[in-house]
């Protein structure tokens, strides 16, 4: 008896798929590194800075009434748990907005570059809090914060990394001038720079 | 009688079949790619100029490390399509060519970003 060939219902994935994925991956990776390239995109959202300049100053003029240093500073690190997390998120909607993948290229280089410093920053708090060394703290972290913003602004477009200066030079300040400043520094440089250039980034650069 | 039906169906044109976007493999979907902009330094051109007003022809070569004349096929090809304009003029005794998107391109470009999008999803939906 003879029996007739049986096709499946579902047939099976071809094997180009793999390949079209990635290189649909692959095409929209270059578009997002040319964009990045041809100076007027960057993954860094200008909005996200803004609303992050926002709470820094809402959160500045709360921890100046904090009666303790340590007070002040757990208002600080709270900040700091928010900040990355409203970063990560108006990213996304960039990044979304513009049809890239975030990840990608200079996206990638970007995270790499900026995580050590950051991570070098929260060792360095734990020890200055330990020795008691309170007062150099915001000048420690905005010198940080500006190196990372600097490492990671080296692909993205040319405002990231020039902002990433003027966050270390306000460390600088901060860590020189009276001790009695550093709470307000920390305030001006993390509040006002990132109003300051998350608009015209937000506004040149694709949000 | 099926037969003939069915060879009916094949002739009809993707785009015209209910449902047609659901049905269609990636491998179909990425036959139907706008050519022009596939190919990797009109790609550039075009997302390059997306993101700017305008650009000089050297700033093009700049950033797309190319030569001189194959930076000219390509664009002339965008430009054949109405993808991008080209402006000559001087700057003092020097000629200059800027060249800037269409809105044609950019529909062209939007619409290659929405393929690719498309492509990933079908691949990660199978």
């Amino acid at each position: 008896m003879r029996m007739t060939s049986v096709r499946p219902l579902r047939p099976t994935p071809s094997r180009d798929t793999p390949a079209l994925h990635l290189r649909a991956m692959d095409n929209l990776a270059f578009i997002r590194n040319t964009m990045e390239a041809a100076g007027a995109f960057t993954a860094v959202s200008g909005w996200g800075m803004v609303a992050i300049g926002v709470l820094a100053i809402i959160v500045a003029s709360v921890a100046a009434e904090q009666k303790t240093a340590t007070a002040a500073l757990s208002i600080w690190l709270a900040l700091a748990v928010l900040s990355p997390a409203i970063m990560i998120w108006a990213m996304v909607q960039k990044a979304r907005a513009a049809k890239m993948p975030l990840l990608s290229g200079p996206g990638r280089k970007f995270v790499l570059s900026f995580s050590p410093p950051m991570a070098v920053g929260a060792l360095l708090t734990l020890v200055l809090f330990r020795a008691g060394l309170m007062e150099a703290i915001p000048g420690v972290w905005l010198l940080l914060y500006g190196t990372a913003v600097v490492a990671g602004g080296a692909f993205s477009v040319k405002i990231v990394p020039v902002m990433g200066l003027c966050f270390m030079a306000a460390g600088v300040v901060a860590l020189f001038a009276p001790v009695m400043w550093a709470p307000f520094i920390l305030g001006a440089a993390f509040g006002g720079l990132h109003i300051g250039f998350g608009i015209p980034i937000a506004r040149r650069h694709g949000g | 009688m099926a037969k003939n039906g069915a060879a009916r169906d094949d002739a009809r044109p993707q785009g015209a079949l209910k449902g047609s976007a659901v049905r269609r493999s990636p491998a179909k979907k990425a036959d139907e790619l706008d050519r022009l902009i596939h190919e990797r330094l009109r790609l550039g051109i075009v997302s390059a100029l997306a993101v700017n007003d305008s650009l000089s022809f050297s700033d093009l070569k700049k950033l797309m490390s190319t030569t001189d004349g194959n930076l000219s096929v390509h664009a002339r090809k965008l430009e054949e399509a109405e993808y991008i304009a080209c402006t000559k003029s001087f700057e003092g005794r020097m000629p200059k060519t800027q060249y800037r998107l269409t809105a044609a391109g950019r529909r062209a470009l939007e619409r290659y970003l929405d393929h690719m999008e498309a492509l990933i999803r079908a691949t990660r939906d199978r």
